[in-house]
């Protein structure tokens, strides 16, 4: 196959599967370990250039003035956790039929932290959220290239339903399930029951979750994303009665429920009034302990509330990446200063 | 400072080769669990056998039909011999259909389209809307051999002598062209006013907001603006009920009469012939088969594949008609759900 | 020209054709009706119970004294209306899951050109006139079926009651499902295509197949819509008659459960193919009451079926949004 170069950058070559004769591999998904507690500043991995956030990042800078006052994700954690990484992007472009949305991005995404994508519309963040967990494959046309792994191994090589059960996407309308409360949150851990089986047929350890589990899980996933208090008496409502922030919460519940590596979230406020939006943006920071957080949003407010290192993606590129403190109070590229402070958006 | 439109980035470097292409088929069933690829070959079996199913009527008839079918049978007249290859053709069961289906569908159109326009943009008073409406949703759904039954015993009464002829004791004989064309437009009637409605609901409301705007009545509103749009709906609705109404037998038997030839009862032309007797070919093959008179099997064939030539191209008319694309595929359903009767169980 | 009076006049037209239309189907059913009352007022309930064979009375009503004081109204509709829930039910039975998997099949999982070819094929099915079915059924399946199931054995086994051919019950219903199930899917595509694609993209991005996403979140989502096409085909096979009547066996008898295996190769006789069978007989006043009888029986039925699925839909639609 001749070199891209010779082509004109609308052509994309035809497909390669990058793990072609493999069948497709079910891995256990890695038990999460407490992230080891270490003095703030330095990130494990390295992050290729020229994009990596400085060393040793405890300089305090003022945010120019217009912007909010920080609020408490901003601060240096006490004791601050050091983040595992959990997936990594390396050189990832995407396409649409013969239109390139993401161009050469490469970024980390580590547990114990919140990772916000920001940029204006049409800069291809919620295109590279879809690629995480391979929704980009719904649509006829998408085409990759460059590497994703979760935990070191290859997406690709993943069978494609084991993957989204480790990486889940929560979506910019709550979309609950025709069925009761319980039933969808149930609803992955009735796949993940199944899923175990056939490993069980197979050979390789694993248990399914029984009826007493099942219950217990979906109690777990429902306090996680902060219901339970407001739907733990009756389970069996109809999901679609609740309201919006609260459907909105049923489906973090739902995508949590099946214990998720990584949890993705596509703008999930923006169709929310602002105590649920409040809420939320609360679960969010309270989640990052225990999963991955990636979250897309427009509103540089939320931005700076809830995350720990913000991505900005213009044009399918990505500008900048780094602390939300130095991206937001230091931007070192002129287009995410303009876009921070509001010049276009 | 506040800077214009964000300048264009450098020329982006060329993507790197290996591009994975998402296939169109989004997870590949080799991966599925053994019930679910059993469920997916059940659910492509049942499509295809279907098809076959339909293939196989269609070609069935074709050959035995034109085995016998020649021109000379098309357009002669049947005469009683016991020898079958001289017995004569199947003229007056084509014109028959031809006759019957024009005055049936002739009845149908103009009043199924005024009704399905006064239910759209009139209904007024409501209770009788609804009365109307709950009337054709019944007469949907009852059988053709109830119609049949109705007409025999309310034609055959002397007030309705003028729709056919009398016969020599002065009794009233019920069956013509004229009754049996008044029966079947029952039958197609729902079909066009319900595509006539529902083509009209679908019209967005500023159509007639700027019709009423410049002073035009709602009579003219309907007739120039409204009605041209919806042409391609009612005729797919005429079409398809014209369909409806070639298929009937139970109707033809016995409101029409079933004659081996067109009789005339008395009066001038066209008159006499719609009043008098005849046959059709569905009551044709009725007749030819061991169920009715005559064994003739292969003359059976001959007019069973004629029929089905003319609901075949019925069919293809109808998708054809307007060709605006998935709209008009899912009104063809719909249009066929209304053969089982009430439309919005 | 006036506006105003012209609106007028228009409304009042179209108006007028919408009460005509109206009264006509007002007088339809009403004539049924009423037609069919002295049957049911000479025979009351042993109308509806078994005690007679309906062939034969038929024949007495045809060949009995004619005046209205002496003629013959015994009826027993038992073997008709047995033979109608057998056929009609075992239609729908083969149909239901049929017609659902040939659904799913057009709405997801048929790549669009074998799609594009596919649904017109099946909705041709719709089309066919009953006769061709009934046709195709008495001159090609019947004589096959009889060849290959109905031993002489077999036909001995019942000679004294009743002469085994290929014309049966199971014919009956294997035709009648092939007649009702383009009507299924009909409603059930339709159905299918209005599920939110929220909610199959939701279950995607948990990890959940697309077979499993249909079965489990579209089809309970549509569980109404498969109700009402089954109702819908339902009342569509209660009404069928000319097919019946050319391959169902045209003898008014009940099938016995008890036969074992020959009881799906035994002749029947629904409701409509009686009707059909003796409608030459108007004349005969016995005669044409007890038809429209027969007739106001099916009509009844699709009615109450229809009010029955409306009462079992509600607890269906608990879960759903509230519209």
């Amino acid at each position: 196959m001749s070199g891209p170069g010779s082509r004109s950058p609308h052509h994309v070559p035809p497909a390669r599967r990058i793990v072609p004769h493999l069948k497709p591999t079910v891995v256990e998904p890695p038990v999460p370990q407490p992230a080891p507690v270490e003095p703030a500043a330095v990130m494990a991995s390295p992050v290729a250039a020229p994009m990596a956030p400085a060393a040793g990042d405890t300089v305090v800078q003022r945010p120019p003035a217009g912007l909010a006052e920080p609020g408490a994700a901003m601060a240096p954690r006490a004791g601050a956790a050091q983040a595992v990484e959990r997936m990594h992007l390396e050189s990832v472009w995407l396409a649409y039929g013969d239109r390139w949305v993401v161009r050469d991005v490469t970024l980390p995404v580590r547990q114990g932290e919140v990772l916000a994508l920001i940029g204006a519309s049409g800069s291809g963040k919620t295109t590279l959220l879809r690629s995480l967990n391979r929704l980009t494959e719904i649509t006829a046309g998408a085409a990759r290239a460059g590497r994703i792994t979760l935990d070191g191994d290859e997406i690709d090589g993943l069978e494609v339903n084991d993957l989204r059960r480790r990486v889940s996407m929560v979506f910019q309308q709550p979309n609950p399930f025709p069925m009761s409360v319980f039933e969808n949150v149930a609803y992955p851990l009735r796949e993940e029951r199944s899923a175990q089986r056939r490993r069980r047929r197979l050979g390789l350890p694993g248990r399914g979750p029984g009826r007493a589990e099942m219950q217990a899980a979906v109690a777990e996933a429902l306090r996680r994303a902060g219901l339970y208090d407001e739907v733990g008496d009756n389970l069996d409502r109809a999901a679609l009665r609740l309201s919006g922030g609260q459907q909105q919460r049923l489906c973090i519940a739902r995508s949590l429920a099946a214990r998720p590596e990584v949890l993705l979230l596509d703008e999930p406020c923006s169709a929310l009034d602002p105590i649920s939006t409040a809420t939320i943006e609360e679960l969010i920071v309270g989640l990052r302990e225990s999963v991955a957080v990636v979250i897309v949003t427009h509103n540089l407010q939320q931005a700076m509330r809830v995350a720990d290192h913000v991505a900005f993606m213009h044009l399918g590129e990505l500008v900048e990446y780094g602390t939300s403190r130095q991206v937001f109070g230091e931007p070192r590229q002129q287009r995410t200063r303009e876009y921070v402070s509001g010049a276009f958006g | 400072m506040a800077s214009a439109a964000p300048t264009v980035p450098a020329p982006a470097p060329k993507p790197p080769p290996g591009l994975y292409r998402a296939s169109l088929t989004r997870d590949s069933v080799r991966t599925w669990p053994l019930s679910d690829r059993i469920a997916y070959l059940l659910c492509w079996g049942v499509g295809i056998g279907l098809c076959l199913i339909a293939v196989a009527i269609v070609v069935f008839f074709a050959v035995e039909g034109l085995s016998y079918l020649s021109v000379h049978l098309l357009f002669t007249h049947e005469n009683a011999s016991p020898n079958q290859s001289s017995s004569g053709g199947i003229l007056d069961p084509l014109e028959g259909t031809l006759i019957l289906t024009a005055v049936a569908i002739l009845i149908a159109a103009p009043l199924g389209v005024a009704v399905g326009v006064w239910l759209s943009e009139y209904a007024r008073p409501a209770w009788l809307a609804r009365l109307v409406e709950s009337a054709v949703d019944m007469i949907a759904g009852t059988p053709d051999i109830l119609l049949a039954l109705f007409a025999l015993v309310i034609f055959a009464r002397p007030a309705f002598a003028f729709l056919s002829s009398r016969s020599e004791n002065g009794a009233v004989v019920g069956k013509s062209f004229l009754t049996a064309g008044i029966t079947l437009s029952l039958i197609a009637m729902p079909m066009i006013v319900g595509s006539t409605r529902e083509a009209l609901a679908l019209l967005p409301n500023h159509l007639r907001e700027a019709s009423h705007a410049l002073g035009k009545t709602r009579a003219r509103t309907v007739r120039k603006v409204l009605l041209p749009l919806v042409r391609p709906d009612y005729a797919r609705g005429a079409t398809l009920g014209m369909g409806r109404i070639m298929a009937d037998t139970a109707i033809v038997i016995y409101v029409l009469g079933a004659t081996e030839r067109l009789f005339s009862a008395g009066g001038p032309f066209p008159l006499s012939v719609l009043r008098g007797e005849g046959t059709t070919l569905t009551s044709y093959v009725y007749q030819n088969s061991p169920a009715g008179e005559g064994f003739a099997p292969q003359k059976a064939y001959a007019a069973a594949f004629v029929l089905l030539a003319f609901v075949v191209a019925l069919n293809l008319l109808a998708l054809f008609i307007g060709n605006r694309g998935e709209r008009d595929r899912r009104s063809v359903w719909r249009a066929i759900a209304s053969l089982g009767g009430i439309r919005r169980p | 020209m006036s506006g105003r009076s012209g609106d007028w006049r228009t409304e009042w037209a179209l108006r007028a054709a919408a009460a005509a239309l109206l009264g006509v189907i007002a007088l339809v059913f009403v004539t049924v009706l009423v037609e069919a009352w002295p049957s049911f007022a000479h025979n009351g309930i042993h109308w509806f119970l078994p005690g007679g064979e309906p062939d034969q009375e038929f024949k007495a009503m045809i060949t009995g004294p004619q005046d209205p004081a002496h003629a013959i109204w015994t009826f027993h509709a038992w073997p008709l209306i047995w033979a109608t829930i057998l056929t009609t039910g075992f239609a729908v039975l083969i149909a239901l899951p049929t017609a659902i998997l040939a659904a799913i099949f057009i709405v997801e999982l048929a790549p669009y050109p074998v799609r594009r070819l596919a649904e017109p094929t099946i909705q041709l099915l719709a089309g066919v006139p009953s006769v061709v079915y009934g046709l195709l059924g008495i001159l090609v399946l019947a004589p096959w079926l009889e060849a290959t199931f109905i031993s002489q054995g077999r036909k001995r086994s019942v000679a004294y009651v009743v002469q085994l051919t290929g014309a049966n019950l199971t014919l009956a219903a294997l035709i009648l499902a092939v007649m009702i199930t383009p009507i299924m899917i009909a409603l059930t595509v339709s159905a299918l295509q209005t599920v939110p694609r929220a909610w199959t993209e939701g279950s995607s991005a948990l990890g959940v197949n697309r077979w499993r996403t249909i079965r489990r979140v579209s089809l309970r989502a549509v569980r109404p819509a498969i109700l009402g096409a089954t109702v819908l085909a339902t009342g569509r096979a209660l009404g069928e008659a000319i097919m019946l009547n050319m391959v169902a066996g045209s003898r008014s008898f009940a099938p016995n459960p008890l036969d074992g295996t020959t009881f799906f190769f035994e002749p029947v006789q629904p409701m409509a193919a009686a009707i059909v069978r003796y409608i030459e007989a108007i004349s005969v006043p016995t005669v044409r009451h007890t038809l429209y009888a027969l007739g106001a029986v099916v009509l009844v039925s699709t009615a109450f079926l229809s009010l029955a699925s409306w009462a079992v839909k509600q607890p269906l639609k608990r879960y759903a949004a509230r519209a």
